[in-house]
């Protein structure tokens, strides 16, 4: 027989709350917002295998979402079919990658977050001044989405479960990627590149390889955010959208595989359902961004781990110091998990 | 041949002369003691052996081949390996995980993305067998955020050891340790078989001596002193040097 860790019983339950969404749901409206979270989260979970995992901060990554979704959008318009434009689409998008990594990683930190930025905004400049080719500020429309294998895409819960089975690839693969050799060679120069060069890594090329994938999966949701919309314009290359995924990322949690998803769920609820409620929904966004970042610096899912397990520990704790005053013989328990305090070791080397 | 020679080394930063003309011939199997005053350029030779930094002249050769225009990392995979003054590891990860990634630098699998780390149990059992060599086999799965600073120090030169080098720098490997751990790490450094070339800098004379064959003595830049134990102890410019007189 298998035994089910509580992890894997959680993942099974996640994954058929997921299957079943609109079935429950029924209102496309909300299957539509379910859809837009899974793209959006594509999109952050992308951002942060460079972010969480290899400690590189890009304010770029509109850039290239907006590549893929432009380039399919200009290769359908002129008449080529689904498959052909995306395979394109990615492929333009990796390249266009491959130029951006190489420029960005002159620098890492401030200097990487800088020329990320400047890309980006090159990429925007494109998307908005060069009207001949983009349609400049009235963007392009796509007449139709993709029937894969004859499913048409047209409704919403059809739609909903291509994203949700790009959305689980896209999980699984960054999930693969982290747990595995190259997963922790990439950790490695987050933490110390110099020791990594000197223990025989090519930082570089290991920094170069996951540019590439985090570009790969952000094409990937940029093509999604096309279909969802039927539509693309500059307003999605803009800065906003590289500062809101990257608020995604860091809200929800980074270096975790769970931390984007959430991060994702709350700016796209925030966006969509609260701003239906509240004028200023900006405002709300801010204030609960504020108090992340105030309670829990790490993220919603870690910073929300550490609390429970804090709670948790004062309850068993509780429990331990009433056992003891009732049978004073006993000596009382070291709680678990308690260690000498020692000098904590410097993050980074000089 | 030597192990390591380095011949006519120059590196100056803007106007300061950090190692100037350095000359220096470790033969395989050798132990040999770099020692100076601080500033005297010690650690600056270990970055410009190791390829951290670019020499303005001069050449560095490694078992007879030239390594002075060599990226750092295909110098470990040429079979030097080093640990650092400033202990520089991985401290979000436990120590196995630390000495596993040693492993993987010299390893095409650090390339491999489609299978889990987890699942590679020889390389885990390399790593265990590293950590018994210096006595932390069995505290192998603490994070290392929980280890002590003596603990730490075993990490790094496991990680070197892990790599089986040619030849291993050790960038005072004693400093900041106890009396009690200074004789750990004396007698695990000890033990370290002759296959390996051992070139350290260190300021505890009574524990570094004792392994040393010959020793050179730095000072701003340049190398004042070679000789064996007996011959740089007992010659008067060491004295200068260290007191000053």
């Amino acid at each position: 027989m298998i035994r089910l860790a509580p992890r894997h019983l959680a993942v099974a339950a996640a994954l058929a709350l997921l299957l079943t969404l609109p079935a429950w749901v029924g209102n496309s409206y909300y299957v539509n917002i379910a859809s837009q979270i899974l793209l959006w989260a594509v999109l952050a979970l992308a951002l942060n295998v460079l972010v969480g995992y290899a400690g590189l901060v890009s304010l770029g990554h509109a850039g290239l979402f907006a590549m893929a979704g432009y380039t399919a959008a200009l290769l359908i318009g002129a008449g080529h079919g689904h498959l052909a434009a995306d395979a394109a689409a990615l492929a333009v998008t990796l390249a266009t990658t491959a130029v951006f990594a190489v420029l960005a990683l002159r620098a890492t930190g401030i200097g990487f977050l800088m020329i990320t930025l400047a890309i980006g905004q090159i990429l925007w400049g494109i998307a908005y001044r060069w009207a001949s080719l983009t349609n400049g500020d009235n963007g392009i429309n796509v007449g139709s989405r993709p029937a894969p294998f004859g499913l048409s895409l047209a409704g919403a819960g059809a739609f909903y479960y291509a994203t949700l089975v790009v959305f689980l690839l896209a999980v699984a693969s960054m999930a693969m990627l982290v747990r595995s050799p190259f997963g922790a060679s990439l950790a490695g120069t987050r933490d110390q590149p110099r020791r990594m060069t000197a223990l025989g890594y090519n930082v570089w090329l290991i920094r170069f390889l996951a540019i590439l994938f985090s570009g790969l999966w952000s094409g990937v949701a940029g093509l999604l955010f096309l279909y969802y919309n039927q539509f693309i314009s500059p307003q999605v290359v803009a800065l906003t959208t590289s500062a809101e995924a990257l608020l995604m990322v860091i809200s929800g949690g980074s270096g975790t595989l769970l931390g984007p998803i959430f991060g994702a769920a709350i700016v796209v609820i925030m966006k969509n359902v609260v701003s239906a409620y509240v004028e200023r929904w900006n405002l709300v966004l801010g204030l609960i961004f504020i108090l992340i970042i105030s309670f829990m610096p790490e993220g919603l899912v870690p910073g929300s781990a550490r609390l429970w397990r804090a709670a948790r520990q004062r309850l068993i704790g509780e429990a331990r110091r009433d056992g003891a005053s009732r049978a004073p013989s006993r000596a009382p328990a070291e709680p678990a998990g308690a260690r000498t305090p020692l000098a904590p070791l410097p993050e980074r080397g000089p | 041949m030597s192990a390591l020679a380095v011949a006519g080394l120059d590196k100056s930063f803007g106007g300061l002369r950090v190692a100037s003309n350095v000359n220096l011939s470790v033969e395989p199997g050798e132990r040999r003691l770099v020692i100076g005053p601080n500033g005297a350029g010690k650690t600056t030779l270990f970055n410009l052996i190791t390829g951290e930094l670019a020499p303005d002249r001069g050449t560095i050769t490694l078992n007879g081949r030239d390594i002075t225009r060599a990226p750092s990392r295909r110098r470990a995979h040429m079979g030097l390996a080093r640990t650092y003054q400033i202990i520089t590891l991985f401290p979000r990860d436990t120590i196995l995980h630390n000495v596993m990634l040693a492993l993987l630098g010299l390893s095409p699998l650090r390339w491999n993305a489609l299978v889990p780390l987890a699942g590679q149990h020889q390389l885990a059992e390399r790593a265990r067998a590293a950590l018994a060599r210096v006595g932390l086999d069995s505290i192998a799965e603490r994070p290392l955020a929980q280890t002590s600073y003596g603990e730490r120090r075993r990490v790094e030169i496991a990680m070197a050891l892990a790599q089986e080098p040619k030849v291993l720098l050790l960038d005072e490997p004693f400093a900041g340790l106890s009396i009690d751990e200074r004789r750990d790490i004396q007698r695990l450094l000890a033990d370290i078989p002759r296959e390996v070339t051992m070139v350290m800098i260190e300021h505890n004379m009574d524990v570094a001596l004792e392994l040393a064959d010959r020793i050179t003595l730095l000072h701003f830049g340049e190398v004042i002193v070679e000789g064996t134990r007996a011959e740089v102890v007992a010659d008067q410019r060491t004295r200068e040097v260290y007191l000053g007189s």
